[in-house]
């Protein structure tokens, strides 16, 4: 099992989300982050005075696969998530050991 | 007494009433103005201050401030219920009543300027000296008809302030500037290579809900210092100042917008908003004769003005949140020497003296009673406060608890 940690541009949430759904996702994390990447930040100006935005708004979208999604929901992911543009984002892949329901106790890829 | 005389007396003193309650809508405007150009973590204790400085302002001027500004006794002993018997043609608690809010407005000018840093008891100590001494004094000298300590009589010298670009406006710039210069900037907004950093406002809807409830509230305040409405005569110079203190809030807002995207590339939603008000400081000295091209064209300087202002004070350190002592001070002068352009009755000469009387005695007197409060009980919140916020430091709850995390 993977943990698939992509973090993409706001606006293509419900892009991302809908075609991790056609490839049978049944459930995904998403949190509100901020950061910064080769985009760094911007300057906005107040009152004549500029002032530094260094950390930019992204989402971070968190979904737990068997091994055998993982290629095909990476590829969903990116381009469903992919402006060409400066920002677009990063998707991370890490080994998950174990995944448990909390309801009923299942593990494994049985759980996710 | 003629059925017609009533009738003017009762049209007369209603409208002094209604332009009243409009100028006292200020202070709602006030509060949101500066409530929406502080940061979040100081919201509770600006609005604290606006609430608190109104009902002040207009208890002191009841126990003494009228008095000194105008005669009579204090507590308002000498306020005659029936107008008639002296030839007034309003009620005279009318008079009270549209005066004292004028105080308030004065006073709230102050609050924005010393915004985000200033103790609150300070402050509100400070408010009962100044609704109760020194606005009233120099109000005595001008609307008042006093002589200047026995010296000068600023009507004689062809001083005319119509509704107080100067005798309000630049009065509370006049004491907001001297309690800036006591108490210092905010921290981090100067940077040590003289660079000035942005300390943006949290609630730009706010800010702009509260310029147009001035906006809306100013028609009370030039409209109903013409004192009456129930001649043709009257009804007539009403409704040109009406017109003109439009144009000028709408020239005003105009000029600073361009302005401020000729110089920053953007168009700033606050300088606009200052531009709007800076418009209608700078027509309030003459709203009457103008005009409404005139009228327009003041409120543009005073629109232009105001940016190059609210970046000269950066320049020289005096930290103004709001761009109230900008707004109010130097475009309130502004105003006073824009009168004689098309009012005969005035001079230059008399604008300067007068203009020159107001500010030294507002501002040595505000001075005064800041270095004394500063001394006594400090006027400065702790480094520590200012960084977590007046609103906890001083009143113990945030504005807007939900949002933050502090409770989670």
């Amino acid at each position: 099992m993977k943990m698939v940690t992509a973090i993409i541009k706001p606006f293509k949430l419900d892009e991302v989300r809908e075609s991790l759904g056609e490839l049978g996702v049944t459930g995904v994390t998403v949190t509100e982050v901020k950061g910064f990447g080769r985009q760094k930040g911007h300057t906005e100006l107040y009152r004549g005075a500029e002032y530094v935005v260094d950390f930019l708004p992204k989402v971070k979208v968190e979904v737990a696969l068997a091994d055998e999604l993982v290629e095909r929901a990476v590829e969903a992911i990116t381009v469903a998530a992919q402006t060409g543009k400066i920002g677009d984002g990063k998707i991370f892949i890490t080994n998950t050991e174990q995944v448990i329901r909390i309801r009923t106790g299942e593990t494994g890829a049985e759980a996710i | 007494m003629t059925d017609i005389f009533q009738l003017q007396y009762a049209l007369d003193t209603f409208y002094f009433l209604v332009c009243g309650a409009l100028v006292m809508w200020m202070a709602a405007g006030f509060s949101m103005l500066e409530a929406g150009l502080v940061r979040s973590k100081n919201t509770t204790e600006i609005l604290t201050k606006n609430v608190a400085l109104f009902a002040i302002a207009c208890t002191m001027y009841l126990i003494c401030g009228y008095a000194i500004m105008y005669g009579g006794d204090t507590f308002l002993s000498g306020i005659a219920a029936d107008g008639v018997a002296d030839d007034w043609s309003y009620a005279p608690a009318a008079d009270f009543y549209f005066q004292v809010v004028f105080v308030a407005t004065a006073m709230s000018i102050v609050s924005g300027s010393v915004a985000e840093r200033m103790k609150l008891w300070s402050f509100l100590l400070f408010t009962v000296v100044m609704t109760g001494y020194i606005y009233p004094m120099e109000g005595s000298w001008t609307w008042g008809g006093e002589s200047v300590f026995g010296m000068y009589t600023l009507g004689d010298l062809g001083f005319s302030d119509f509704a107080g670009s100067g005798i309000v406006h630049m009065a509370g710039a006049s004491a907001a500037l001297a309690g800036v210069i006591l108490l210092g900037a905010r921290k981090g907004k100067f940077g040590p290579n003289g660079q000035v950093n942005a300390i943006p406002g949290a609630n730009l809807p706010m800010a702009t809900l509260g310029t147009f409830i001035l906006w809306m509230g100013w028609f009370g305040f030039n409209g109903g210092s013409v004192l009456a409405t129930a001649s043709v005569e009257s009804a007539n110079s009403v409704a040109m100042v009406f017109l003109n203190t439009n144009a000028a809030a709408s020239g005003g807002l105009i000029g600073a917008l361009i302005v401020a995207k000729l110089l920053f590339g953007k168009a700033d939603l606050t300088m606009a908003l200052n531009g709007a008000l800076a418009g209608l400081v700078a027509i309030t000295a003459e709203p009457s004769t103008p005009s409404a091209l005139q009228a327009t064209l003041f409120g543009a300087l005073g629109g232009v003005l105001v940016v190059f202002s609210i970046l000269a004070l950066d320049k020289l350190k005096l930290d103004d949140p709001v761009g109230a002592i900008s707004v109010h001070g130097v475009v309130g002068l502004l105003g006073l020497l824009l009168v004689p352009v098309t009012n005969d009755g005035s001079s230059f000469s008399g604008q300067l003296i007068g203009a020159a009387t107001i500010f030294v005695w507002v501002f040595v007197t505000s001075f005064v009673a800041w270095y004394v409060i500063k001394v006594l009980i400090g006027l400065r919140v702790s480094e520590e406060d200012e960084a977590n916020g007046v609103d906890l430091a001083e009143c113990g709850m945030e504005a807007y608890p939900e949002f933050t995390s502090s409770k989670s």
